[in-house]
């Protein structure tokens, strides 16, 4: 029964995630590709092209269009293939749903507790550097080109990049209204 | 019902212009949910971040469930999250239905040359404002940087970071308590 493995499939993902969008990925492929063999390695580099070019975090965007896939390549049609994305949509955020109010509910009965402050005291200054390495991990040839290849795009990505880090830092720029305006500026400039 | 609808609302735009993966919710839920809404201070902020990044599945899901279950509990987890996963889900359905062409549109790519160093400097911006209410003096400052290196250049996982600094805030605590 493909929606009950695509619902098994992607709560086990779900569940074991660890690490954000990119590591999750990999967890995808295997499962996906290479195991159950719903999608082929073109439709799976597409889906990352796709999540890359669209809004929304890559674990949803993958779930959706792999739900959907899968469906189809299995010879069902449009509507089954709508449900074949809800189904893996939801299964992929139902482990976070489970964890996370669980969590909540425990971090808002000891917030004051001194040890869990204790713990905290120590999680705020590596929160900045995991911020910090996700902007820095984030710097690669893919979002900003090179100069060998594209001089004109190169320099024309660290000028969007400075002033997006100067508008939104100094001037309080909003960051959906920095976004449009680098859209924008993007579609003028190339 | 009011508040339901404006959380809604407040997170589909959030999930609407979350691109790049889930970091790039940071900057934008910092900016409604810290700044302008004020559902949250910048201190319990930084926690949330800790504890999203420490649980499995997708960081920004994990987010506004925690926002959403402090603010209302359930159903507020439930409003919050179904915002964040509507306009992703909606938009790659659409895509996978109609647009297969979809990333062969020069226009399209060429947006998304631009707002890609965009995110990138959307993401390193909090960074800074973040630092302050963390309260990063010169004693701990080699905490982020050791932190952001390991990640960076050694390919270590953020849960093991978050793992090491809890537990070193933890011991910190304890031998504090005792003197």
């Amino acid at each position: 029964m493909l929606y009950l493995e695509l619902f098994l499939t992607f709560f086990q993902i779900g569940l074991f995630g660890f690490g954000g969008g990119y590591a999750m990925l990999s967890m995808i492929q295997g499962e996906v590709v290479t195991g159950h063999q719903w999608i082929s390695s073109s439709e799976f580099t597409d889906i990352v092209a796709i999540s890359q070019m669209t809004p929304g975090p890559i674990g949803i965007n993958s779930a959706t269009y792999v739900g959907y896939t899968a469906a189809i390549n299995a010879g069902y049609s449009h509507v089954w293939g709508i449900l074949g994305s809800t189904i893996a949509t939801f299964a992929v955020v139902l482990p976070s749903f489970i964890l996370m109010i669980a969590i909540s509910k425990f971090f808002l009965k000891y917030q004051k507790h001194p040890m869990v402050e204790a713990v905290f005291k120590g999680l705020r200054p590596a929160v900045v550097g995991l911020l910090a390495a996700a902007a820095l991990l984030l710097m690669t040839r893919e979002n900003f080109g090179t100069p060998s290849t594209d001089m004109y795009q190169f320099v024309v990505s660290i000028l969007i990049f400075l002033i997006a880090f100067i508008g939104t830092r100094k001037f309080k720029i909003s960051p959906i209204l920095m976004i449009v305006l680098c859209g924008a500026a993007g579609w003028l400039l190339y | 019902m009011n508040f339901y609808l404006n959380a809604f609302g407040t997170f589909f735009k959030i999930g609407l212009f979350t691109i790049g993966g889930g970091y790039a919710m940071v900057p934008l839920i910092e900016e409604e949910v810290v700044n302008k809404k004020k559902w949250l201070s910048q201190e319990d902020f930084i926690d949330l971040l800790a504890i999203s990044q420490s649980v499995p599945g997708v960081f920004a899901v994990n987010f506004s469930i925690f926002i959403g279950y402090k603010l209302k509990r359930f159903p507020g987890a439930l409003a919050l999250a179904l915002g964040a996963i509507l306009p992703s889900f909606l938009i790659i359905l659409s895509i996978a239905l109609f647009f297969h062409q979809f990333k062969e549109y020069e226009a399209v790519e060429n947006i998304f040359k631009g707002i890609r160093p965009a995110v990138v400097a959307l993401i390193a911006a909090p960074t800074f404002s973040m630092a302050k209410s963390a309260k990063i003096s010169k004693f701990n400052i080699w905490i982020p940087i050791v932190s952001a290196l390991l990640i960076w250049l050694m390919g270590v996982s953020p849960v093991y970071i978050i793992a090491l600094a809890g537990l070193g805030g933890f011991i910190y605590g304890k031998i504090n308590q005792k003197s």
